[in-house]
């Protein structure tokens, strides 16, 4: 991993790169490409192996199962033949079951092997899987740097081709701060429009109420008129 | 390019938080959204998919924009800063100081819209910051 690190930074740093120039060549890219297909490659063969070593090893303990059935039988058969003071027959059973023994101490040795092998390949498996993630995890770094300079090259073009520079900060920040303004303005006419809606509201109520502002009507004037001209 | 195509018709018609989205492919090999965040969209956010990971990125100044003398501080400042920021991260590309989050290739709708907002919120309040560094 460290080695993938080191390179793009160097690679980053280094200031001599041109727009456009991998940051990892293409050469190292297809090494890493090739060295996961052999790990995956490895790894579908080690597969392939432990599903028969297992199956052998399966045929082999059941054999070593079979064969302890078959020796406690004839153990017991060679204990009745005992009980029968029939010690030929006995005898002949005892051979039998000696044979099957070192059958079964045969058979237990392949099951002990293939057990030895089970675990090789199965570390074997491992191993590759972990190369395997290694390598993906180097691939993506450098793949991510590649397209996050692309896509900034992309921007950079496509931002010039609409005649302007990418927002440099300084006018984004003047054009945010003269939004966040105009926003505050907006709001504090709304505050002061509202409050002249409210007070319309009062004056409305007060009048209707009789309390304020009643206005001039035709028969009160006359009415006050004539109150004048009588005194 | 299904997946960014997808997000651009998805975006179009998402009201997320009181923020709507306004998208834009931006022409070229790598596949590349422009997403403007309502009300926080005078900084663009720019999405491109690679094979792991949704990036979203947000361009803040170039590194020429900053003071020569305040540069290094800057630098720390970021660094400092970078844990706390939820969901976003400050970096450097191509000579661009930016503030960028990245997704699984797999996270929902709402993951991504939430990752949008926020990053251009944090990106808001990065170039704030940032002022007292500029030239």
């Amino acid at each position: 991993m460290s080695s993938v690190f080191d390179k793009l930074w160097t690679a980053l740093r280094g200031g001599v790169r041109e727009i456009g120039d991998a940051v990892v060549d293409a050469n190292g890219i297809r090494i890493f490409e090739q060295e996961i297909k052999d790990a995956s490659d490895n790894i579908a063969i080690a597969k392939k192996s432990l599903t028969e070593v297992m199956a052998r090893k399966m045929q082999a303990a059941r054999k070593v199962e079979e064969l302890t059935k078959s020796i406690q039988q004839n153990e017991g058969f060679a204990e009745k033949a005992l009980a029968q003071n029939n010690e030929t027959l006995a005898l002949d059973v005892a051979g039998k079951i000696a044979e099957m023994e070192n059958d079964r101490a045969e058979q237990a040795g392949i099951v002990a092997r293939l057990d030895g092998q089970i675990e090789q390949l199965k570390a074997h498996i491992k191993k590759a899987e972990k190369l395997i993630a290694d390598h993906e995890r180097e691939l993506a770094l450098v793949r991510t740097t590649e397209s996050v300079q692309k896509a900034t090259e992309q921007v950079v073009e496509n931002v010039a081709a609409n005649n302007s520079a990418l927002n440099s900060a300084r006018e984004s920040l003047e054009r945010i701060k003269k939004r966040q303004e105009m926003k505050q303005d907006r709001l504090a006419a709304g505050d002061i429009l509202a409050a002249e809606l409210s007070d319309g509201g009062l004056d409305a109520k007060l009048e209707a109420a009789g309390i304020k502002g009643a206005k001039a009507d035709a028969s009160a004037v006359l009415a006050r008129i004539k109150a004048g001209k009588s005194s | 390019m299904n997946q960014l195509h997808e997000l651009t018709c998805t975006l179009g018609e998402i009201n997320f938080e009181g923020h709507t989205f306004n998208c834009l492919p931006i022409k070229g090999s790598q596949q590349v959204l422009q997403v403007l965040v309502s009300e926080l969209d005078e900084l663009p956010i720019y999405v491109t998919i690679t094979d792991t990971q949704m990036l979203c990125i947000t361009y803040l100044c170039h590194k020429n924009e900053v003071r020569d003398d305040k540069r290094a501080d800057l630098n720390t400042s970021m660094l400092e800063m970078n844990v706390a920021m939820p969901l976003s991260s400050f970096a450097i590309v191509e000579d661009y100081y930016v503030v960028f989050g990245a997704l699984a290739t797999t996270s929902s709708l709402n993951d991504i819209c939430k990752e949008l907002v926020t990053l251009a919120a944090n990106a808001y309040d990065a170039l704030e910051a940032i002022e007292e560094f500029l030239n």
